[in-house]
């Protein structure tokens, strides 16, 4: 919502873009596309950018004529960072958004806790960037539209889907008129309230919290750094909590539980949410002028379908999980789904994969959504206590903080790394223990020299890594089996890395990974560690590769 | 090793006097702060665990 007398649009500081439906006779000309995307958020942008990235052409499908209205998702997490580099779209985030590595917490005006995230000068990216999701959307809409691979249909609702023998027919309205369009796959982007999903049939299950919260942005001239702030039980909201976060062109993100006794209506009326963020800016000693840019209201849920895979249908991002914000893992999680359906689908749309690859799409994103839940139902029962039992260990946990650091840990918000791939993944299995690192975690950053880190060196799809003291003889032979299981597969040697980056890149590469020299490591094009072996012997990595990734079936 | 008697007395007249000086609800939370740091010193979760099942008992004839 945006104050009165302004448009749904109307920003302090972000030209909304004016989409119009595609021309009739070009729909009605083309009748068919290989994987249709409904929803132009940023999943559905980001999952045809990661098919663009291997190939793979795409129709967007969204029913509305611009962005999202109002910054919703801010937090953009280090993995999502590698995501977007891997996409090439990558740059314009970090020109603008703002890096962070700490957040404070605070009780009845004392701070009660410091937390750094996890960060060292072997990583490329800081761990979060806050940044605002119209500027989200509009940086990955700028790719889009430069992609010739990517039609986006604005304008355009998905009003029907069945399945065909060769994939699924949607039906489209837009403004001029109803259409029919096949496609062999289709992804659901679109969101929390997916037509798709319902189309379906299926259903979000779970659990709702019962604490609601209002999402407030406003313009200031606040000097304080880019650090996460809480307040438990401050004088501006007793009993309750607030966050606060920083985002570009001084714009400022303030979250707070409803106080008690406030309707919904009543909470998200203009006045009322002028009075509670005036209270609060007072609160954390800010004097100055400020604007009121957009306002939401929010409950935590932790939702998700069984299956992310309805026959051709793969439902990423919101679609298939609704997961409480305390964790920043809704945007984050969606991307990660979107990049982990693309480069599967795109290899099945290739015929260098068997169907069955994209089975193994909902174990590892569901598996991911469980873990975000466990910790964010942590989180948001610390935020937004549900009952008596919650309330009174909370206020102890938080009481004792004030004079005990090691009870402050309880109010870490457990922004997690991201999810290590298990069972039903497409991680190869029974690999010996040859690093530190297990399959199906995602490969460690290292910085090699000035300018560049090991994820520079990952090419677009697999990356195999030999990392035996002398290159191996054979290493075309292997190169040329394994590129046709993958045209864009690379090989790195330690030869390579120590004529670039000299014996101090190679063993600064071994202590990251904790691996000894002979280590052979299969890298994913998501940067997923796939395998791993004690040597490079050419006819296991061959067998095993092919046996996880390559076409069984005969065509 | 367990308090001997004479000082579990102690404690248990500090608490009979520190919880008529608090208002019901600080003594919920003064007696969850107190389970949290004797938890922490006791360093055993399985007798913490036991203990909480323990205290549980016979609440119904208090």
């Amino acid at each position: 919502m945006r104050p009165a007398g302004k448009g749904a649009h109307e920003s302090l500081y972000f030209t909304y873009p004016a989409f119009t439906a595609p021309d009739r006779a070009h729909v009605l000309e083309h009748e068919g596309c290989r994987v249709a995307i409904v929803g132009a958020g940023p999943v559905g942008m980001f999952a045809a950018l990661t098919l663009a990235r291997f190939g793979i052409a795409s129709v967007l499908f969204d029913n509305k004529d611009t962005f999202n209205d109002g910054s919703r998702a801010i937090c953009v997490q280090r993995s999502s960072y590698q995501a977007l580099e891997r996409a090439g779209a990558v740059q314009p985030f970090i020109e603008k958004a703002y890096g962070w590595t700490m957040g404070r917490t605070f009780y009845r005006g004392e701070q009660i806790l410091e937390f750094e995230m996890p960060h060292s000068d072997s990583e490329k990216y800081l761990p979060m960037y806050n940044i605002q999701q119209q500027f989200i959307e509009q940086y990955l809409w700028d790719a889009v539209a430069a992609s010739p691979l990517i039609e986006a249909r604005w304008c355009s609702e998905v009003t029907g889907i069945e399945d065909t023998e060769s994939g699924v027919r949607l039906s489209v309205q837009d403004s001029n008129g109803r259409y029919q369009c096949a496609a062999e796959w289709v992804l659901a982007a679109d969101g929390a309230r997916s037509a798709i999903r319902s189309m379906r049939g299926l259903r979000l299950k779970g659990d709702n919290f019962p604490g609601r919260y209002v999402i407030a942005d406003v313009q200031m001239d606040h000097a304080y750094p880019t650090i996460r702030r809480a307040l438990f039980d401050s004088k501006s909201n007793p009993d309750k909590t607030i966050l606060i976060h920083r985002q570009p062109d001084n714009i400022w993100r303030i979250d707070y539980q409803m106080p008690d006794g406030q309707s919904e209506e009543e909470a998200i009326s203009e006045d009322n949410i002028r009075d509670n963020v005036g209270r609060i800016l007072r609160d954390i000693d800010y004097q100055g002028a400020w604007e009121l840019e957009w306002w939401s209201i929010y409950s935590a849920n932790t939702l998700a379908l069984d299956d992310y895979r309805d026959g051709r249908v793969l439902f990423i991002g919101d679609s298939a999980h609704i997961v409480p914000i305390f964790g920043v893992r809704g945007l984050n999680n969606g991307l990660a789904d979107a990049e982990n359906a693309g480069w599967k689908l795109a290899r099945v749309l290739k015929g260098l994969s068997d169907e069955r690859l994209m089975d193994s799409y909902s174990p590892e994103r569901r598996g991911a959504t469980l873990d975000t839940f466990e910790n964010a139902t942590k989180s948001a029962r610390f935020m937004t206590p549900p009952t008596r039992g919650w309330t009174v260990m909370r206020d102890a946990a938080l009481s004792l903080a004030l004079d005990h650091e090691w009870a402050g840990a309880f109010a870490n918000p457990r922004q997690m790394e991201p999810f290590t791939y298990t069972d039903g993944g497409a991680v190869l299995p029974h690999m010996e223990t040859v690093c530190t690192v297990k399959p199906g975690a995602v490969l460690p950053n290292e910085r090699l020299s000035d300018d560049t880190y090991l994820s520079d060196l990952l090419c677009n799809g697999f990356t195999l890594i030999v990392l035996e003291e002398k290159d191996p003889g054979g290493l075309d032979d292997l190169k040329a089996s394994l590129q046709s299981l993958d045209p864009d597969l690379e090989i790195i040697t330690s030869g390579h890395i120590r004529a670039r980056f000299g014996a101090v890149g190679l063993s600064r590469l071994h202590e990251r990974l904790g691996t000894q020299p002979g280590a052979t490591l299969l890298i994913r094009p998501d940067g997923y560690l796939a395998g791993a072996w004690p040597t490079c012997v050419a006819g296991d990595i061959v067998a095993q590769v092919t046996a996880a990734f390559g076409r069984k079936e005969t065509h | 090793m367990a308090l001997n008697f004479a000082d579990l007395e102690i404690v248990y007249e500090d608490l009979a006097r520190t919880l008529d000086r608090l208002s019901p609800s600080e003594r919920e939370v003064f007696l969850c702060k107190l389970s949290l740091l004797m938890a922490r010193d006791l360093g055993d979760l399985s007798r913490v665990q036991a203990m909480i099942q323990t205290a549980q008992n016979h609440l119904e004839k208090v």
